[in-house]
């Protein structure tokens, strides 16, 4: 397989930096230092994470990956937080629905044998789910913020009517989950059609059979509709109690002036 | 006569701004309380306190006897019912906001008593099937008002209910409160700034900058 690029092509391609770094000079969009410390933070993020796994793979030791894995979850939980706009417990809840995404989405994988319990196939598969997930919970927290602001009266009049906190966030929730899930299945209706995805191109890329490669893919959209929709349930059915207080009054927006 | 609610000393500040002050008042349990006040005054913050939609920053409310502080705001809230100024209705169409009070009991709604319901307030039975976004400022608030009484509660917050609706509508909407209150035995506490509904008050309270005053 022919997979390596070599440096001096890498070299080469840092000229279609330049070529962006040209176009926001030339249009004056002031996005040049945005750029060079994207691409700075990019090439030495990779560099490291490429050594780690390779040290990971190598030593293929169980508290080792394990530990990648809670990283990388963490890592995504502290991303899909920050969509939420200031609601309290959203670090550990985005955790819980993350973690609980993923595992359930592993483990299936694993048991059906359709990847092994190895850390080269493990950690990867376990980034792009958990990665997807983090999407899914970014979008349901932001879509529960402007719901339970747009539809703050009608919530309230559930309430008056002795609704539970449940019956009353019902109709957001649901309209949140399928928001969150909505990305995932979208691009389930075009995966081939508008695009090649990542793992299948880098399959073919790296010279197997495509007739192999959707495989893969088809065990890849399968994964990311499991994970999205199991992380944005639980995102949002753990989410929904902090927009109301312990007298289940609905809360004062935060953020709102 | 038997109290059914009893606020003490109830305040309520939003930062440094001190919206109600010291509200006390005793309501007998069948009675039919008004209350007025110019716009700004508290008037809609004091019905949302007492009907658990908003806590007090100070004192306590009892009712029957019991700080509604220890009762569970769900069940309470069956009981003391506030219908909004201005309701907005929910879903698509009207049965879905008659459906609620029974889906929330986890009952299977009576449409017979939706119908009757509908009936009592002037609309046609066949309403049920029509859209919300189809109907009248004043069918919405008949609509909105039928919720709050599909079980009946032992007391109705009205928060100016009969604001912009015609002559005929308000004399529909009082006569069904009057209904409910005669033959109902529902304690009522009813804000309104219309002349002919203070005139027949049989008890007056007003607020002025957040402070409650007994008129009648
Ligand atoms: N959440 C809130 N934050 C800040 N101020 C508030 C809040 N809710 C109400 N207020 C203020 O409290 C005062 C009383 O409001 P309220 O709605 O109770 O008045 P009202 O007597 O019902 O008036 P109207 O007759 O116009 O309906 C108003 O000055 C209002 O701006
Ligand atoms: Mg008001």
């Amino acid at each position: 397989m022919n997979l390596d690029v070599n440096n001096w092509s890498l070299t080469l391609a840092f000229l279609l930096v330049m070529i962006a770094l040209w176009i926001g000079y030339r249009e004056k969009l002031g996005i040049d230092r945005e750029i060079i410390i994207g691409v700075i933070r990019a090439v030495i993020q990779l560099f490291v994470v490429g050594y780690l796994l390779k040290y990971i793979f190598r030593v293929n030791n169980v508290i080792l990956t394990l530990t990648m894995l809670l990283i990388i979850i963490f890592n995504a939980s502290w991303n899909a937080q920050k969509r939420s706009n200031g609601m309290s417990n959203a670090l550990t809840i985005s955790f819980i629905a993350i973690l609980t995404s993923t595992g359930i989405t592993l483990g299936v994988l694993i048991l059906s044998g359709a990847i092994k319990l190895i850390p080269s196939q493990v950690i990867p598969i376990s980034g792009m789910i958990a990665s997807n997930s983090m999407v899914a919970i970014g979008l349901c927290y932001r879509s529960m913020n402007t719901q339970f602001r747009d539809q703050r009266q009608s919530v309230l009049e559930r309430l008056a009517l002795g609704g539970t906190i449940r019956d009353a966030s019902i109709g957001i929730l649901r309209e949140s989950i399928k928001t969150g899930m909505s990305p995932t299945i979208d691009s389930a209706k075009t995966v081939g059609i508008v695009s090649l995805p990542g793992m299948m191109s880098g399959l073919i890329f790296a010279g197997v059979d495509p007739v192999h490669a959707i495989k893969y893919q088809i065990m890849v959209t399968f994964m990311l509709l499991s994970a999205t929709s199991v992380g944005s349930v639980m995102a949002c059915y753990l989410a929904y109690r902090s927009f109301y207080n312990e007298r289940k009054q609905l809360k004062d927006l935060a953020g709102d002036d | 006569m038997e109290t059914i609610l009893q606020l003490k000393n109830v305040g309520y500040r939003v930062q440094e701004n001190q919206i109600l002050n010291g509200i006390s008042l005793v309501v007998n349990s069948q009675e039919y309380l008004t209350i007025t006040g110019p716009s700004g005054s508290g008037k809609s913050t004091l019905l949302r306190i007492i009907a658990s939609l908003l806590t007090a920053s100070e004192g306590e409310i009892l009712f029957q006897g019991k700080n509604i502080a220890n009762l569970d705001p769900i069940q309470y809230r069956r009981q003391v019912s506030y219908c909004f100024q201005q309701p907005m209705l929910f879903g698509k169409t009207v049965a879905d906001n008659l459906d609620f009070p029974f889906q929330i009991r986890q009952t299977t709604p009576d449409i017979a008593k939706q119908k009757a319901a509908l009936k009592v307030v002037g609309l046609p039975e066949t309403y049920l099937t029509k859209r919300i976004t189809e109907l009248s400022g004043g069918e919405k608030q008949r609509v909105a008002m039928i919720r709050n009484i599909m079980y009946v509660p032992d007391v109705l917050l009205l928060d100016e209910v009969t604001v912009g609706l015609d002559e005929e509508n308000k004399r529909i909407v009082n006569e069904l409160i009057e209904h409910f209150h005669k033959d109902h035995h529902v304690t009522i506490l009813s804000i309104t700034h219309d002349a002919a509904e203070l005139n027949q008050a049989s008890r007056l309270l007003t607020i002025t900058k957040g402070r409650l005053e007994e008129a009648k």
